[in-house]
């Protein structure tokens, strides 16, 4: 019962605020939204500590399994985890846009909570169309969201590209659904999948469906080449939304393509194009998180590139792997945002998140400072963050069958977008201000701010919930590693899933526990966090009287030696800003050839 | 299989290939949101031709016996599908419009190569 | 990127998709074939109920839980729409002085038409989700009828009376409402029988697509006449 009343509670919430909003006071709306989101967070809680011990499966409708017509919603350990730390950070972005968020007739909220139920039916459905249902009405939603803010032109513009681009890639999905329908007359993701197991190798088939359903998730998951409507969702939506963007939307992605793998096509397609698509998105999102200076901007671009290393972790296939993603999926939910709080902050009393607007502005936010220099550190893996215990375990596990290159490529995509924002915090906290008179004064727009007045000092409940939030990204590091081996190693296990929604059974694996504390897991933090701050010392723009700091490089450049290397870079930069060009027909191009590039590394033998 | 069997199904993909080309190239938003839809148009024509059989009738027993008396009759499961795929298509179809009318208000144009990039 | 390199970047990932799903389908049974197993369950369940339209049977019972998010789909466009379009509202209103939609310049005989094809639609609008269980139709269906119907004024030439018919904060509330109860019935009532359910559950949907619909095409009428007003200059 706790599983539908998961999905129904925000839902009639939402519901009754659209139809009351109206009339409701302001401050009636706030308690009810939060007081939802604080019930559905307890309820995942409830069923994420149940479900190692008792099935926690519900067949909606009284349509059991016996009738073989029914959508089930089961949640496993990942599954409550996944749709807990949704509710969380709603929680955290409902608590920040407590009474001072610009609010239009109670609309955010009633959004909000049903962006709540979208993903906690998405972690918990059982059922292939059912998935693709709520994911659309996750996208329906996240559109919405994104453009809510309608009055600016980069926003309406940013929430449509990232419209088109979204739905291209669900109706892919829902292609594949229909393949796998058509050859296993069943749309349970237990039952097709003991149905194409039974029939063995599928060939084309198998793969078309795998591919075209993954299109869809990787799409929401950000992998390169299907990363671009990112950016330019994240930069224009309202910062309590980027919280549940980059916190867990994006990586309901990475979710949907490893229930799918495990559920459905468990062993019968390689995941070698995920690994593939997702190492590039670390990598680019990486850099291109160096290069901005719009902070929204950098902390989407790092969203990116901290996906894509999630998405490796799921190719690799091993529960190990698995679980280390666990722990990195959460402590990034949490770190990222209580960064995206921060920058919401910044907005909030500046009017503008632009860097070269900000140098040496951050005196009178020490708690905002705070954030962005223990959120760098954190992305950078400082233990005992959950990063730090993602990246251990992963890394080891990574190692183990034979990927050395994962963990040159964690720690350069970890240090690359750590000391992105670590630089943000020098320049706003740490530099003396600009003179007024050299202050940039090119085109830049000035953002309105979230609010209905521009706040002279922030009110608790805007710097509460970040810092709450970065608690729970160092908490989530210290959660013990049996459990978590143990729900990897049921997420995984061959049939387990059918096991646990057809016939209500629990496997019981007795793992070795993921132990994050080992020798290289500290190596390799340390390793990320020296060069965190290298990267971000390096980087950081010379305080020139001309104001036109913030080229990227500006220590470099100033020596003879470092002069053609600038220039290098700069071309390069030049580039890859260019690649990212907001138009609709590259992005769909891209996308296309994604698919293309998708097929031909997954029908590799 | 041979090609008659398969023309319904590489139909639907030529559809959704005709659709991706529409926003590849498309010089207006407003196009490019309709060309969406014929992308998604492919989909339903995938999931009726996978449903349909031979000689059936609609699942519709108000007014004739249900199988095995009454004949075989085509995939309902199928035609529910399409039905919530219409109706999230022109859902998606309502908000984006509404977004280009705001791109169109804002930006004052609706060609894509003339908006600027988001990329600062 | 040049139109050129696009649409180069575009070939490669159309033989790309082309390949693979050319691929995929061959795999797939013939079509026509006699092999639906799930199609043959669902039939099977939905004559056991005593539902006779088994895609009726599908849609809201066996899988009602795929309608609810569909609901939920619509009524997130619906507030939406309202998010997305209310700047235009507020200028309107900053303007001072609202526009006024007179009765536009028509026929009488499209007007007579319009007036006398109002009444009878919203009957067959009625109809076709009151019978939703047992003949093709439904709530979604009769649901795109009923919103349309309004909008006969709307082409008859009478803009105003269209607004007088159709209070917009009585057709949120009532359509959230609906949206509710839907989500309650479906999620909730899994003991009544279906005979009881199908019809409640295909009014509530009708209930709430014809609001829905009649909000979504409130906000583009709104846009659209407000362009075309030539007192106002467009922007």
């Amino acid at each position: 019962m706790i599983l539908q009343l998961t999905v129904a509670l925000p839902v009639l919430a939402a519901a009754l605020l659209a139809a009351a909003g109206r009339w409701l006071p302001r401050l009636a709306v706030d308690a009810a939204a939060l007081g939802t989101a604080a019930a559905v967070t307890a309820l995942t809680a409830v069923a994420l500590a149940r479900s190692p011990h008792r099935p926690q499966v519900a067949w909606l409708g009284g349509w059991g399994p016996g009738t073989g017509v029914g959508i089930p919603l089961a949640a496993d350990p990942f599954a409550a985890g996944t749709a807990c730390t949704a509710a969380v950070l709603t929680l955290a972005a409902l608590a920040f846009s407590w009474r001072y968020f610009t609010e239009i007739q109670a609309a955010f909220h009633a959004m909000v909570l049903l962006f709540l139920a979208s993903m906690c039916g998405f972690a918990y459905t059982g059922d292939l169309f059912n998935a693709f249902v709520f994911f659309e009405l996750m996208s329906v939603v996240a559109f919405a969201l994104t453009g809510y803010r309608s009055e600016e032109p980069s926003t309406v513009h940013g929430a449509l590209n990232f419209g088109i681009v979204q739905s291209i890639g669900a109706y892919l999905t829902l292609a594949g659904i229909a393949l796998v329908y058509a050859r296993t007359g069943e749309l349970g993701l237990a039952t097709a999948g003991r149905h194409l197991a039974a029939a063995g190798p599928g060939g084309g088939l198998v793969t078309g469906a795998f591919v075209l359903i993954c299109t869809g998730y990787l799409v929401k998951a950000a992998a390169v080449p299907f990363h671009f409507w990112l950016a330019d969702a994240h930069a224009v939506a309202p910062t309590p939304v980027c919280v549940l963007f980059s916190g867990i939307m994006v990586e309901l992605g990475v979710y949907g393509v490893a229930r799918t793998y495990w559920a459905v096509f468990d062993g019968l397609v390689p995941l070698r194009a995920v690994a593939v698509l997702g190492a590039a998105a670390a990598l680019l999102g990486a850099v291109m998180s160096v290069l901005q200076h719009h902070v929204k901007r950098l902390l989407a671009y790092s969203t990116i590139a901290h996906v894509g290393l999630l998405l490796v972790g799921v190719a690799a296939a091993t529960p190990g792997a698995l679980a280390g993603t666990a722990y990195s999926l959460a402590g990034h939910a949490g770190v990222k945002g209580a960064l995206f709080l921060g920058a919401g902050a910044l907005l909030n009393r500046h009017r503008t998140v632009d860097v070269r607007d900000l140098r040496g502005r951050g005196r009178g936010m020490p708690v905002t400072g705070a954030v962005f220099l223990l959120g760098g550190l954190f992305l950078a893996g400082l233990p005992p963050s959950g990063t730090f215990a993602g990246h251990s375990v992963t890394e080891h596990a990574a190692t183990e069958i034979g990927w050395w290159w994962y963990t040159p490529l964690s720690v350069a995509a970890s240090a690359l977008t750590a000391g992105a924002v670590l630089r943000v915090w020098a320049v706003v906290w740490r530099s003396a201000p600009a003179p007024a008179a050299s202050r940039r004064d090119g085109p830049q727009e000035r953002e309105d701010p979230e609010t209905r007045v521009t706040l002279g000092s922030l009110p608790w409940t805007m710097l509460a919930p970040g810092l709450v939030l970065l608690a729970a990204g160092l908490a989530t590091g210290l959660i013990p590693g049996g459990p978590v081996a143990a729900a990897a190693e049921a997420f995984t296990g061959h049939g387990a899933y059918a096991a646990l929604v057809l016939d209500g059974r629990l496997t019981h694996p007795r793992p070795v526990p993921a132990d994050p504390w080992t020798l290289p897991g500290f190596a390799g933090a340390a390793v990320t966090v020296l060069l965190a701050v290298l990267i971000a010392a390096a980087t950081l723009p010379h305080a020139a009287p001309d104001g036109g700091g913030g080229r990227v490089g500006g220590r470099l450049a100033r020596r003879p030696a470092g002069r053609a290397v600038g220039r290098a870079a700069a071309a390069v930069t030049a580039r890859l800003h260019a690649l990212h060009s907001g138009h609709i027909g590259d992005y769909a191009a891209w996308l296309t050839a994604g698919v293309a590039v998708l097929a031909l590394l997954t029908a590799l033998r | 299989m041979n090609l008659p069997h398969l023309l319904p199904y590489l139909a639907a993909g030529w559809i959704m290939l005709v659709g991706l080309y529409g926003i590849v190239t498309s010089r207006d938003l407003v196009h490019a949101v309709v060309c969406l839809q014929v992308t998604q148009s492919g989909t339903y024509v995938l999931l009726l031709a996978i449903g349909y059989r031979s000689g059936a009738t609609a699942p519709v027993f108000s007014d004739r016996p249900p199988p095995p008396a009454g004949g075989p009759v085509t995939d309902p499961v199928v035609q529910a599908m399409a039905l919530t795929d219409v109706v999230v298509g022109a859902t998606v179809t309502a908000l984006l419009l509404a977004l280009a009318v705001q791109v169109a208000k804002r930006r004052g144009t609706l060609d894509p190569a003339d908006l600027r990039s988001l990329e600062s | 990127m040049t139109a050129r390199v696009r649409l180069l970047l575009f070939a490669v990932g159309t033989a790309g998709f082309a390949a693979l799903f050319a691929a995929a389908v061959r795999g797939l049974p013939e079509f026509g074939g006699p092999v639906h197993p799930y199609a043959a369950r669902a039939v099977h369940q939905a004559v056991r109920e005593g539902t006779p339209n088994v895609v009726a049977s599908v849609t809201f019972d066996q899988r009602g839980f795929d309608t609810l998010g569909e609901e939920l789909i619509l009524l997130a466009a619906a507030i939406a729409a309202v998010v997305v379009l209310h700047v235009v509202r507020r200028e309107e209103e900053d303007d001072g002085a609202a526009h006024r939609h007179g009765p536009a310049e028509v026929s009488d005989a499209l007007r007579i038409a319009g007036m006398l094809l109002l009444p009878v639609t919203l009957v067959a609008g009625v109809y076709i989700v009151a019978h939703g269980q047992q003949s093709p139709g439904g709530g979604f269906q009769g649901g795109v009828v009923l919103g349309t119907a309004v909008h006969l004024l709307y082409l008859a030439g009478d803009y105003p009376a269209l607004q007088r018919l159709r209070p917009l904060p009585a057709f949120e509330t009532a359509e959230a409402l609906a949206a509710a109860l839907f989500t309650a019935i479906v999620l909730y009532a899994a003991g009544w029988a279906a005979t009881g359910r199908v019809p409640a559950l295909n009014g509530a949907v009708g209930a709430e697509v014809g609001c829905a619909l009649v909000l979504l095409l409130s906000k583009f009428f709104e846009q659209a006449l407000l362009v075309r007003d030539p007192a106002r200059p467009t922007k």
